[in-house]
């Protein structure tokens, strides 16, 4: 199997190396052909987006204004927060060229001539090693000013590092543009989309590292090549992230549609102790989690992954074992996404907080039947009620884990109905109505 | 107290950042990493110099310092330790570490030890699932840890004291 991301060349993260092996003529074909033409190809090929929404990579070049009065951004998403994924530091570390390169291409299509890449700051050690191939770009010529001599075009590109500071929420594109302009992290209302008000209210286009990666095999090889690799509708490769209980966790680049046992037993070493599989969630933690015993013949790939009510999300397969306590993982998942509220919605605030207490009521043994159906209705009550998706990964784990393993939970608290909290309030006032006497 | 000043060399690295954007503003966060690594957190005096800096409110620098984890409202240990206890990590014995480290530098989340050598955090997954359970020493990540690897980590740093 080909690998396009993350290809076995040694030391491929140097620039002489890169350039060896055809590196930036990908970038010196694009700039031969109009900008449409590339926006095209990438459309065609099928590419879609590899940070969690796998929307198309073309059609969301293609909002982008063909002229405007303000400048226009290009905007690299490298936050990489998403717990269960860790599969662009390894492009930071083994392949950052060609994510230059893509970025050159990309910035081309849409008419940007500057490129920022927002990258994680726990990445101390990813930033200094993508800086260093940015600095070898630069001086080599095939970023920057000196680009019109390389490359004899008109057009040139500078592309800047931003170092986050510890938020996952700056994922969120429109909290990452404004992590970028130096404010809190907080998402934008949607419309307007970046591609009309980004960056300092700039026309904004923003993709994931993995994604642009994909750009230069693309223009090389054409889009016909790309479309033929892995599913259909979801084509191309991914680098499935596999943790948790695995004899041989790491990052594989292969194929979309590769079968999730395959992830888990062939390539992933299978389970320490052989035994069985609880529970997976396959595309990062905020992704719906799916049983254990339902994962025989499920594919890999954001169409296939629909069908069994999950999501591709960033590929980061987890993989918990029988002896997996469900219920310490759902409270730790809740936690993290309480900590991780930006606070502007009331919904995701507060409910964040109400689903991790009374999952630590279960945990410690004061969870009643009642709190099942609890979680369910908090997680509801924040999906779809929030400025942006913060809100359904906080809530999808809790509601998709409590109903697809409610018999797990079930057997984790007492049968007796706790009356809800304000009910409780009104009986010590003396002021509740005695369920008796309602009359239906 | 004294008032912050950045160094010459500080001054100039704060400069060549506000030259990648069209306004001042965005170097904010770039600043207060500069600020943490010559006073070692943001206390209200860097504050104010960043602020004046980059021409903003102290208000608008207190949001950022408050709203991004990884800046340092008060001063940290020499050696701030950070351990990973998400899914991935916590599937891998992440919370046995983090109870390792906690009763071996005899403090909890938060905290520093009375010789200010060490500080701990627990943090959110810092991208090294494939090679859980870990730690990050400032900058430094140690990975595919267990209870003996951490007893030596943390021996060598008092050591290197």
């Amino acid at each position: 199997m080909e690998k396009i991301v993350l290809p076995d060349i040694k030391n491929f993260h140097k620039i002489d190396v890169y350039i060896v092996n055809g590196g930036y003529s990908a970038a010196k074909k694009a700039f031969a052909q109009s900008p449409d033409d590339i926006i095209d190809q990438v459309k065609k090929s099928g590419l879609r987006g590899r940070g969690g929404a796998a929307f198309s990579a073309g059609l969301k070049w293609s909002f982008m204004p063909k002229t405007s009065a303000k400048p226009k951004y290009l905007c690299i998403n490298g936050d990489e927060s998403e717990p269960g994924s860790f599969k662009d530091r390894q492009i930071f570390e083994f392949n950052p060229h060609q994510l230059i390169e893509g970025i050159l291409i990309t910035a081309y299509a849409i008419g940007a001539k500057i490129a920022y890449v927002y990258i994680r700051g726990e990445y101390h050690k990813w930033i200094k090693l993508f800086n260093i191939a940015l600095e070898d770009a630069y001086s080599q010529g095939y970023v920057g000013e000196k680009m019109k001599q390389k490359f004899g075009t008109e057009f040139y590109c500078d592309i800047f590092i931003h170092k986050g500071a510890g938020a996952y929420i700056c994922g969120e594109e429109s909290a990452l543009m404004n992590s970028l302009e130096g404010k809190r992290g907080y998402p934008r209302i949607k419309p307007p989309f970046p591609a009309q008000n980004g960056l300092w209210g700039c026309p904004t286009t923003i993709n994931n590292v993995e994604t642009i990666t994909n750009v230069p095999p693309i223009i090389n090889k054409g889009w016909e090549w790309f479309s033929a690799i892995g599913e259909q509708k979801h084509p191309g490769t991914l680098l499935y992230g596999i943790s948790g209980h695995v004899n041989k966790p790491g990052v594989y680049e292969l194929p979309t549609g590769t079968l999730l046992t395959d992830l888990i037993y062939k390539y992933g070493g299978g389970v320490p102790g052989d035994k069985k599989v609880l529970c997976v969630i396959p595309g990062g933690s905020s992704m719906p989690p799916i049983r254990g015993d339902q994962i025989e013949g499920v594919k890999m790939d954001a169409e296939s992954l629909k069908t069994v009510g999950s999501a591709i999300g960033t590929a980061g397969v987890m993989v918990m074992d029988e002896d997996t306590d469900l219920v310490k993982v759902l409270a730790r998942i809740a936690k993290f996404y309480y900590h991780e509220s930006c606070g502007q919605c009331t919904p995701c605030r507060e409910g964040t907080g109400w689903m991790l207490k009374i999952l630590n009521r279960i945990i410690a043994g004061n969870g009643s039947i009642s709190d099942i159906d609890l979680l369910i209705s908090v997680a509801n009550n924040i999906e779809g009620n929030t400025i942006c998706a913060l809100g359904e990964a906080a809530a999808w784990p809790v509601k998709y884990m409590v109903t697809r393993f409610r018999d797990y939970f079930e057997k984790r608290v007492s049968k007796e109905v706790v009356l809800p909290v304000a009910n409780k309030v009104h009986s010590m006032r003396g002021t509740a109505i005695p369920l008796a006497d309602i009359k239906t | 107290m004294t008032n912050f000043k950045f160094t010459e060399e500080n001054l100039k690295r704060i400069e060549n950042e506000i030259k990648k954007y069209p306004v001042k503003q965005p170097a904010v966060m770039a600043a207060l990493w500069i600020a943490q690594e010559q006073n070692g957190w943001i206390s209200g005096e860097v504050i104010k110099e960043v602020a004046s800096i980059l021409e903003m409110t102290a208000e608008e620098v207190l949001g950022i310092v408050s709203f991004y984890t990884m800046y340092h409202q008060k001063p940290m240990g020499k050696y701030h330790i950070q351990v990973c206890t998400n899914v991935s990590c916590m599937l891998k014995g992440g919370y046995d570490i983090f109870d390792r480290v906690k009763e071996k530098l005899n403090i909890n989340n938060m905290q520093v030890t009375e010789d200010s050598i060490f500080s701990l955090e627990e943090v959110e997954c810092m991208g090294s699932c494939g090679t859980a359970p870990m730690i990050s020493v400032n900058e430094d990540y140690y990975e595919n840890l267990d209870k003996e690897k951490v007893d030596q980590l943390l021996n060598s740093l008092k050591e290197k004291n």
